[in-house]
């Protein structure tokens, strides 16, 4: 058979989503010959589509159907109905991201057995390690053509790094490049090279940036092996008797509530929805849930301990002109407890446009402390951190019954608490982006809070015990054979670095068991 | 794939409005109090003009560049004029003039000096109507493209080929 595909057949694989998780799953397992239909929430664009404009561009792509917050994070009161910054689109998340493409280190993939026990943290190793990782991540960096991986050549400093650079060579850091980064520095893929444009947040409109909206989207469809349904949102996932899942029911683009059936079922609606989902469909089988036996869905729910630096200088910086992100300093990435604080951090260079830098540098601030510091917009540098963040039970994701979506679905509420952990490396991270600024003379530096969560982990967590978590090594749910997750919510730990390279690399793996076992019969 | 296309250049309108936006911005210096009888303010559609230059004048005090001419502030709060807000922001601008009084001032238009006026917007910082302003000033004021310019902050770049022939890696103090 192949694309389109009948809503009655229960040949196909469902994936539900289609960002770095999902849009590489469902073209991965199109290669490989498996029928694919894929249901997307949002619509599609593309390149030609894309704005050079911070707000119409979010207002095009970002996920706005609501949500609701608590817990003791800054996001819950200055971004109460946007706890996160993620798209509802066609080739997901990846149309925004930056590109920052980083393996795990070794120790990350064990937390538990590197950092032992950490007070209120709910640690655990991974079923899996960097040796078996490798092969899966070579092929997610050719996949997305990383830059100083593969033989290929790093991209070209601008003017936010080359400030970045001298002030963390003036500290005595020595792993300071322009990152790997899944952004052209030649032309690969029939992609042209970064233009620097400077927008990379808003997608790329040269196609320089990898996502999976115009790369792995439209070839899996070209195979004849995918349908991409767009403006589909799924409501719930269907079961048996026997406890196998069936099928999903959808609101297809006309609103219309849908049934598709489905051989095996994928999650990958990013760690809000997929937990969201899997608790939306619980049954008299299956009461708080589906895959829940373990009581781990929506928990233990991660964002990365974040944080921005900007600094002013009495000259000109312009760091908004090319690549977002392409700048990372990797020496604080280890593990090195005498630090305060156990995992690491990254440092990499971040620039917003005046309208987000309005928005995000101190919210809710007003006066001419605020507005003095965004009249040296032109002479700002900036940096963002991302480190290992702690996962903890009581962050998590929830039903709000109170609040429902236009199709009157219960929705996610976010609850999220820093861990002592998290503010102790918050703070050293902020100290020491400071000092890289003032080495090279800035005259006021500002540390930014944590924005809406751009990188959401660990709510369908992978566990080697079914009782810690709720997926095996696969990504399979430990208590429905023919129920994958396949995004960034089957994280068991954060770790320190980016996380799409790992998503996009679990994705890959995936693929390649999935269509093992349904070639073996056992699916 | 998208092909590399020609710089575009700015159309007429968008270097008109960056050449009045220049020009306002030397034009108007710091200081300036919004006055009851400014054209935009007695041309008000549902609001009382007073209400409307008590409303721009806390705009400015709320978000102060002091290079940024009143009509920029205008425009932020234009949306406000309307029949559906009104009578909240007449309540509000109520409250802030009955602030004014409580510290001695005949208004808060009358309030002569910012420092005085600041003084006043903290005590009711908390406030919804305060938060209400204040929350769409951050996109009705600094999302106007055309006073991008007197930041400095370039937009759009797409259409001129990007930065990668015109000055991404051009700092020289470094
Ligand atoms: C501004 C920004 C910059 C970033 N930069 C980087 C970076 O440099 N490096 C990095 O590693 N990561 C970066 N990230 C994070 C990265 O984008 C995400 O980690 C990644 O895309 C997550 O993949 P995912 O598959 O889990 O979810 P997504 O990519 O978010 O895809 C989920 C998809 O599922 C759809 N969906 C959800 N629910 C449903 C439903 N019920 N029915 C149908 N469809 C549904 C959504 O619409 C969405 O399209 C960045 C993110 C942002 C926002
Ligand atoms: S800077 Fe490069 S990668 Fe980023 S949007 Fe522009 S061309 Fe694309």
């Amino acid at each position: 058979m192949s694309a389109p595909f009948d809503l009655n057949d229960d040949t196909v694989v469902v994936i539900i989503g289609t960002g770095a998780g999902g849009g590489v799953l469902a073209n991965e397992l199109a290669q490989k010959g498996v029928s694919v239909v894929a249901l997307e929430a949002g619509g599609r664009y593309l390149p030609d589509d894309y704005i050079n404009d911070e707000w119409d561009s979010f207002g095009q792509l970002a996920w706005t159907d609501p949500r609701t917050t608590s817990g003791d994070w800054r996001v819950a009161k200055d971004f109460s109905g946007l706890p996160a910054w993620i798209v509802k689109a066609v080739g997901g998340t990846t149309i925004h991201w930056a590109g920052a493409s980083l393996r795990f280190q070794e120790h990350e993939w064990k937390a538990k057995t590197a950092y032992g026990d950490v007070l209120g943290a709910n640690l655990l190793d991974w079923p899996i390690d960097a040796a078996e990782m490798a092969p899966w991540y070579d092929l997610a960096e050719d996949k997305l053509k990383v830059t100083r991986t593969g033989g290929r050549d790093g991209l070209p400093g601008n003017n936010n790094f080359k400030v970045f650079e001298a002030g963390a060579k003036a500290l005595g850091y020595e792993e300071v490049h322009t990152g790997r980064m899944a952004i052209n520095s030649a032309e690969y893929d029939d992609r042209l090279p970064c233009q620097q444009t400077g927008f990379c947040f808003q997608g790329c409109k040269w196609g320089a940036k990898w996502s999976a909206a115009y790369t792995d989207i439209p070839r899996g469809e070209a195979t004849g092996n995918l349908e991409v349904r767009d403006n589909s949102h799924v409501a719930r996932i269907l079961h048996d008797d026997s406890g196998k899942v069936t099928g999903v029911e959808y609101f297809d683009k006309d609103g219309n509530l849908q049934l598709q059936k489905a051989r095996i079922v994928c999650v990958a609606g990013n760690s809000f929805e997929s937990p969201r989902l899997l608790l939306n469909s619980a049954s008299p089988m299956f009461p708080d849930g589906l895959a829940n036996s373990s009581g781990q869905v929506g928990r233990n729910y991660m964002r990365h301990m974040t944080g921005s630096v900007y600094a002013v200088f009495d000259k000109p910086v312009r760091m908004w002109r090319g690549t977002t992100m392409a700048g990372i300093v990797q020496d604080e990435a280890r593990h090195d407890p005498s630090r305060g604080f156990v995992g690491g951090f990254e440092l990499e260079t971040l620039s917003l446009g005046l309208p987000f830098m309005a928005a995000f540098l101190d919210p809710g601030a007003w006066g001419r402390e605020f507005t003095s510091a965004l009249d040296e917009y032109e002479n700002m540098a900036g940096l963002w951190i991302v480190g290992e963040d702690m996962p903890q039970e009581t962050n998590r994701v929830t039903l709000n019954h109170d609040v429902k979506d236009r199709w009157g679905l219960p929705v996610a509420n976010v609850n999220f608490s820093d861990h002592p952990n998290d503010r102790a490396m918050r703070d050293y991270a902020y100290r020491k982006g400071a000092e890289i600024y003032d080495a090279v003379g800035a005259t006021r530096t500002f540390p930014t809070p944590p924005y809406p969560s751009t990188h959401n982990l660990g709510t369908n967590r992978m566990s080697e015990k079914a009782r810690d978590g709720v997926v095996n090594k696969w990504g399979q749910t430990h208590d429905i054979a023919n129920l994958f997750i396949s995004d960034g919510s089957q994280f068991t730990t954060g770790a320190a670095e980016n996380p799409t390279l790992t998503i996009v690399a679990l994705a890959i793996r995936q693929a390649d068991h999935i269509a093992r076992q349904m070639s073996s019969g056992e699916l | 794939m998208t092909s590399k296309t020609g710089p575009k250049g700015l159309s007429r309108r968008q270097l008109l409005l960056r050449a009045s936006a220049a020009g306002a911005s030397f034009v108007i210096g710091s200081g300036f109090i919004a006055a009851k009888d400014a054209a935009w303010a007695s041309e008000t559609a549902a609001l009382k003009p007073e209400t409307f230059a008590t409303l721009v004048q806390m705009a400015r005090d709320i978000y102060p560049h002091d290079r940024i001419g009143d009509e920029f502030y205008v425009i932020a709060v234009k949306g406000y004029d309307d029949p559906a807000s009104a009578e909240d922001i007449e309540a509000g601008i109520e409250a802030l003039d009955a602030a004014a009084r409580g510290k001695g001032h005949a208004s808060y238009l009358d309030t002569g000096w910012e420092r005085d006026r600041v003084d006043i917007l903290r005590g009711m910082e908390e406030s919804a109507f305060f938060q209400t302003i204040r929350g769409g000033l951050v996109t009705g004021l600094y999302n106007q493209k055309a006073v991008w310019p007197v930041f400095g902050y370039e937009g759009e770049s797409y259409s001129k080929g990007g930065y990668i022939d015109r000055g991404f890696d051009d700092i020289n103090w470094i």
